[in-house]
């Protein structure tokens, strides 16, 4: 079993939920990435998304597009991203890491090299955010392959047969992208995405991650009474945007220790 | 399979095309797909789209002998297909009217677009004023300066334009924030594609909207010639004009089809927007398809005298076309643009776009190699008074 299914077992296990936090590899510097990553699990995070910087992020709202474009100035590329994860895979080996990213990088360095490489740095699963199931064929069994898991979003526009379709293909976890529209947007209707989540539970035996939208204690703690899995990236991102110089990892050791509280305070 | 059977139902020409976008998409673009097969087989819709396009824009639209332009050039005869002529000056209008008939059938009362040269954000006010519909244009802030015209006539018509400050804040920057409004209004809105590029069903519904250009070619270039052309040129960004007037051409296999891209500075230079060119194969903004990376797969920036070109992918079908060998693409820079934009004006009167004056640049290039009574049809696919103000400029001109 895949690191990303040991930690939710061993979560289930203690009765709790997990907490997946995103940062983009480069930002807001090349250097600070590994750091950054030891800091959200230090502060509580389960699992760490690492996204790729890509030049044309069309899924992400405007923060994490910011981000992206401040890892490409840094020059940080996909061979980049993978070397910062074996960097960290030094000194942790039980976090998983799941590279969230789009199709043309790795289209670019070749589906099969990129798995290889992918897996001897230590990722766990890979989310190409413009590669659905439709057009996965070939892709995620290069990733199951290699030992990969390849998480899919399912979102509320998604019907109910195409659940099923994703869930044929999906691995590690499920990625409910709890709001239509990009990442980075406000509220959060808890009533309907729990409605959903009892569609894709009917379809899917994998943990279900809610993410978009979530940015305290309070939606923490919401989302983690009725989802698997916790998954904050914008609001930790804009952290990393607005934190004065050589502030950043103690004002998202911060940000994300509240979010942990949230997500336990679900649990009791 | 014939190649004119393409795509596939999942959108594929070959390698190239797909789906290639966010799960929050999908269910949207397969709600357009099931919508578009109904009325590509409903008379009614068919009906009222050649209604449309004859009543409103003023179709068939002229094909001209350009007589002095071809002594001029010596060698082959030149015809142009005059899509400036349209209601709005260009051929983006075919297209539009055909997506906001699709978007009333639909339901939608909202439209968006990404326009480049600002040709398809006017194309896009214009049904929507027609059609009574909320508009919202997304263009590069680049490209406000640059086509300042265009925008004024979007905001009369009612639009309202976004400038769009990210990335290179061009066209694909412009693109990239339309897709991010529909994936967030998407019971609301429809989203009309300006080029025949993007997630199925968007590539061949464009083409198929565009495809009136050819067609009317076919039936007028006998009418004239007494024959059909031995090449045909048009000017290759997104690609919309150039499969519209290649498509009902590519049975007749004796028929050169050459599109042409922008290559800006040069291809050397690294300064183009020449995907097919100078590009490999990629998936950006929906589709895959030839674009324009570096070595780590970013995208990279494009350069092109012309708003219209300045993109760095290229509808999916002119890549396969481009492998299958069914057509040629070549680069032409901006010097020669510039050339053939004054040729058109001096020699016939007709002030062309920069972006069709690429094509009237080839025709240039290929028309001294070819016998007198040969021919080469080209897409003068719009007029070039957005253009006029780069023009003064590049002149050292202040108006």
């Amino acid at each position: 079993m895949s690191r990303i299914g040991q930690t939710f077992i061993a979560l289930k296990a203690h009765n709790k939920k997990a907490l997946i936090t995103f940062i983009t590899a480069g930002d807001p510097g090349k250097g600070l990435t590994v750091p950054l990553m030891h800091v959200l699990v230090e502060a509580g995070a389960d699992i760490i998304e690492l996204g790729v910087p890509f030049s044309d992020p069309m899924a992400d709202g405007p923060v994490i597009q910011r981000a992206s474009e401040r890892a490409l100035a840094n020059k940080v590329g996909l061979k980049d991203v993978l070397a910062m994860t074996a960097e960290f895979r030094k000194t942790n080996t039980t976090t998983p890491v799941v590279l969230m990213g789009y199709a043309n990088p790795v289209e670019h360095m070749g589906y099969e090299t990129f798995a290889l490489a992918a897996k001897a740095a230590g990722v766990d699963g890979v989310l190409t955010v413009d590669i659905p199931p439709e057009e996965s064929l070939g892709v995620s069994d290069v990733f199951k392959a290699h030992g990969l898991d390849p998480i899919f979003l399912l979102s509320p526009t998604t019907p109910e047969s195409r659940v099923e379709q994703v869930a044929a293909v999906a691995g590690g976890f499920i990625y409910y992208v709890s709001l239509k529209g990009v990442t980075g947007s406000a509220n959060l209707d808890m009533d309907e995405v729990a409605q959903k989540l009892a569609v894709i539970r009917k379809h899917c035996d994998l943990p279900v991650g809610v993410g978009f939208g979530i940015r305290d204690a309070a939606t923490a703690e919401a989302v983690a009474r009725i989802a698997d899995a916790v998954v904050v990236g914008s609001r930790i991102v804009s952290e990393i945007e607005t934190a004065p110089e050589g502030e950043c990892a103690t004002r998202v050791k911060q940000l994300v220790a509240e979010l942990r509280r949230g997500v336990d305070a679900a649990s009791k | 399979m014939k190649l004119t059977d393409l795509p596939d139902s999942r959108g594929h020409f070959g390698p190239y095309g797909g789906i290639f976008v966010a799960e929050t998409l999908m269910a949207a673009l397969e709600e357009l797909r099931v919508e578009y097969d109904l009325a590509r087989n409903d008379p009614a819709f068919i009906a009222e789209f050649e209604y449309e396009l004859k009543h409103y824009v003023g179709r068939p639209s002229p094909v001209y002998h350009a007589k002095r332009l071809s002594e001029q050039y010596g060698g082959a005869q030149i015809y142009l297909k005059r899509e400036d002529l349209n209601h709005t000056g260009a051929h983006k209008i075919n297209n539009t009217i055909g997506q906001a008939l699709l978007a009333r059938r639909m339901g939608k009362k909202r439209v968006i677009a990404e326009t480049g040269a600002g040709q398809h954000g006017v194309a896009s006010a214009t049904v929507a004023a027609r059609y009574g519909m909320e508009c919202v244009v997304y263009m590069g802030a680049e490209d406000v300066i640059r086509q300042a015209p265009n925008v004024f006539r979007m905001k009369l018509l009612g639009a309202t334009v976004v400038p769009v400050s990210s990335g290179s804040r061009t066209l694909k920057d412009a693109l990239n924030e339309a897709m991010r409004d529909w994936v967030t209004n998407v019971e609301s809105t429809f989203y009309i594609l300006g080029t025949a590029a993007g997630p199925h069903p968007y590539p061949m519904l464009v083409r198929d909207f565009q495809c009136v250009i050819g067609r009317e070619c076919l039936v007028q270039m006998p009418e004239l010639t007494g024959r059909q052309p031995d090449a045909v040129i048009a000017c290759v960004g997104g690609g919309s004009n150039a499969i519209g007037i290649f498509h009902p051409y590519i049975p007749h296999e004796d028929v050169r089809l050459i599109g042409v891209e922008a290559g800006g500075s040069g291809i050397a230079s690294g300064k183009h927007a020449a995907p097919l060119s100078a590009g490999t194969p990629g998936v950006l903004h929906g589709f895959r398809s030839y674009l324009m990376q570096d070595e780590n797969g970013q995208i990279i920036e494009t350069h092109s005298v012309s708003a219209g070109l300045d993109y760095p992918g290229v509808g999916p079908e002119h890549s396969y076309l481009k492998d299958a060998g069914r057509a040629e693409y070549v680069a032409i820079n901006d010097d020669e643009a510039m050339a053939a934009f004054h040729d058109l004006c001096r020699f016939e009167g007709i002030i062309p776009a920069l972006e069709s004056s690429h094509a009237v640049a080839q025709a240039k290039k290929l028309a001294p190699t070819m016998k007198k009574d040969q021919i080469i049809l080209v897409n003068l696919s719009g007029r070039g008074d957005k253009d006029i103000d780069t023009v003064a400029k590049l002149s050292g001109i202040t108006l």
